[in-house]
């Protein structure tokens, strides 16, 4: 595989406001990549820098190994789908899904076969003479898919396609975007900041955050090994302890943390530091008796049924709360009573955390 | 007492008086300061003048007939073809002004407005004769034309249909611009990026995308536009000079130097009818009366 798109130390100034910083990323031809983040975290602007209705400030973008950040938008062989579906309220879905033809002056037979073609793609056969504001918001959704893909874009850039939808539709659609992706086997470029929808779909994810690119990776080493507390974070439920190291040994590290001590594994780290510790909620457990090597005491405070899981949710003596997921109908201690959380080693993920680290030098400092 | 406690607060209620205390005060206003003077206009055209150019109550249709003459017909042409004229060049300078005014990000914006807005507030009088001081041969224009020495002698600007159509567009212009200036702010930015990623060009937007969206301001500007240039006499009058007369210099003339108002009656009905068929035709096309502010 060969990367499509190339972003190599990409700016983009809004006025005073950075938005995007220094971003480099290359997108391999045939996937799907997200681009996740919370919103103004630059994942739109750059999204827009690809599609050619912003310009960096500076850097480049290589489209197919071409250099495309002077060119305009209709000079690149890029599709956008749109977050408002952009369509045009004057034309019916047939001239609307025919326009970019229409526009490369391909001849009307031809149109009128791949618009065919790309409706049945689509599943809207029979919607060719109604007008935008005649459709569901579903079907609007399609259309804008299908005035992209009939193009035959190298790229298909879509901007938080789905978030106008409803829940049960959003899954319905994640499904089928991913199967037309696949089926035609384009490139896509997805925003969105809903992290599970990230998760179904993509092949990569990068995530942005404050407009720098935080983590490149498959969801599946996003999920399990964040780089930056904000991916750790940001990415499904996780419970936080900050603690400075206080043994480590073969990888093996305990840390020692407000109210105790706790475990996990990693290499490079060094005696004393001052790292993030996160645990997934379903990687956590907990036993009535103190488990060897563990400091840790809470107090269970509620439960939450939520279908295939109950969240449980404890307070430590600091008051900080954790979440542990239980399975439905497994026994579970009363509320109120004291558990000792702890998890495997390995469950843990540990990160440097550098801002951290110059503060607590800061702090140990002597007064003068 | 529930039930008298009921009707009490119901007697606070306006909808519980009559109707026509509600309604009246608007209706009399509406028929003395209106169906009266038109019937009485429709009436009078179809009465004769005596010797002595009295209207007298007689019946006749002459007066119609007198309107079907060439001498007639010709004006008519003439401003209808001012009045078209005038729309075209309106729309022409109109739209690229409201793009303007409607798309900038700058902070001038609403001073960009206030100066569509401002001459308004002044005579629409005073400005056209401000317009013939400037154009005259003692004008401001060709003192400087001569004083820099483009031109020898003065020039003569007035009295045609030229400045005839400058004064209506001068004066009509806002009437184009500010319904424009709503169809143009309404138009999703997002569109013109969609259009642009599909391949079209800026000229192939404009054409497809951006003129069918904004055609209803357009429509609604040309109406507002187009009718009152059919009676804006005193343009025609002061910048024109009796060479490129409207239909309203007729009315204006039958009423005052000619003296014949049953024949001045008659030809306001026949601009009342113009007008009436244009507004008709505006509907058909698919304007709505809401755009134009009735």
């Amino acid at each position: 595989m060969s990367s499509i798109v190339q972003l190599e130390g990409v700016n983009k100034h809004f006025g005073k406001n950075h938005v995007v910083k220094d971003l480099n990323l290359s997108v391999e031809e045939g996937e799907f990549l997200t681009l996740l983040g919370s919103s103004g975290c630059g994942k739109t602007t750059t999204l827009r820098m690809i599609a050619g209705f912003e310009e960096p400030t500076s850097g480049s973008i290589l489209v197919e190994g071409q250099a495309v950040e002077e060119k305009e938008p209709f000079e690149r062989n890029v599709n956008t789908v749109f977050q408002s579906y952009a369509l045009f309220p004057h034309k019916t879905i047939y001239d609307n899904i025919a326009y970019g033809l229409k526009m490369k002056k391909v001849p009307k037979t031809e149109i009128a076969q791949r618009v065919k073609e790309i409706m049945a793609l689509v599943q809207l056969t029979g919607f060719e003479e109604r007008y935008p504001s005649q459709l569901s918001g579903g079907q609007k959704q399609r259309v804008a898919i299908a005035r992209a893909l009939i193009n035959r874009p190298r790229v298909l850039l879509l901007d938080e396609p789905l978030g106008a939808l409803d829940l049960k539709l959003r899954k319905q659609m994640q499904l089928e975007l991913k199967r037309l992706q696949r089926k035609l086997n384009i490139t896509f470029i997805y925003v969105t900041h809903d992290q599970e929808e990230a998760l179904t779909m993509s092949d990569r994810i990068a995530v942005m955050h404050d407009g720098i690119l935080d983590q490149l990776g498959t969801p599946e080493e996003i999920y399990e090994q964040p780089q930056t507390k904000f991916v750790a974070t940001f990415i499904g439920e996780t419970n936080i302890f900050e603690g400075n190291i206080k043994e480590l040994a073969m990888g093996r590290i305990a840390v020692r943390i407000e109210n105790g001590v706790i475990r996990g594994c990693g290499y490079g780290f060094s005696r004393n530091e001052y790292i993030t510790v996160s645990v997934r909620p379903e990687k956590m457990r907990f036993s009535p008796v103190p488990v060897k090597g563990f400091q840790l005491e809470a107090q269970v405070k509620d439960y939450v049924y939520v279908g295939s899981v109950v969240k449980c949710i404890a307070v430590l003596q600091n008051g900080m709360e954790i979440k542990m997921d239980r399975l439905a109908g497994e026994e579970l201690p009363e509320p109120g009573s004291i558990i000792h959380p702890w998890w495997d080693e390995k469950d843990a993920v540990l990160l440097h955390n550098p801002e951290n680290q110059v503060l607590k030098m800061i702090d140990s400092m002597p007064l003068i | 007492m529930e039930k008298t406690k009921k009707h009490s607060r119901h007697s606070f209620r306006s909808n519980t008086l009559p109707a026509v205390v509600m309604t009246g005060p608007m209706t009399l206003l509406l028929v003395l300061l209106v169906a009266v003077p038109l019937i009485y206009v429709g009436v009078m055209s179809f009465c004769s003048i005596d010797e002595y150019y009295n209207v007298v109550f007689r019946f006749t249709t002459a007066n119609y007939a007198r309107l079907a003459s060439t001498d007639y017909l010709k004006i008519y042409g003439q401003s209808l073809l001012i009045a078209f004229v005038t729309t075209i060049i309106c729309i022409l300078v109109g739209y690229p002004f409201s793009w303007l005014i409607a798309r900038t990000k700058s902070k001038y914006k609403k001073i960009l407005y206030m100066l569509v807005i401002v001459p308004f507030w002044t005579n629409s009088l005073i400005r056209v004769y401000g317009w013939r001081t400037f154009l005259g041969t003692n004008g401001w224009l060709n003192t400087a034309l001569q004083f820099l020495h483009l031109t020898d002698g003065p020039l003569d600007f007035l009295y045609n249909r030229g400045t005839t159509i400058l004064g209506m567009v001068y004066c009509l212009l806002p009437f184009m611009i500010l319904p424009l200036y709503t169809s143009i702010e309404k138009l999703d930015q997002g569109l013109l990026e969609s259009s642009a990623d599909l391949g079209a060009k800026r000229a192939a937007t404009f054409f497809e995308v951006v003129l069918p969206l904004t055609s209803g301001g357009i429509f609604s500007g040309s109406i507002m536009i187009f009718i009152p240039c059919l009676g804006y006499f005193f343009i025609s009058d002061i910048l024109g000079g009796g060479n490129s007369d409207v239909i309203g210099n007729l009315i204006e003339r039958q009423f005052q130097s000619g003296n014949n108002w049953p024949l001045g009656a008659a030809l306001s009905i026949v601009l009342i009818v113009i007008t009436l068929i244009l507004v008709k035709l505006y509907q058909r096309m698919g304007g709505s009366m809401e755009s134009l502010g009735v």
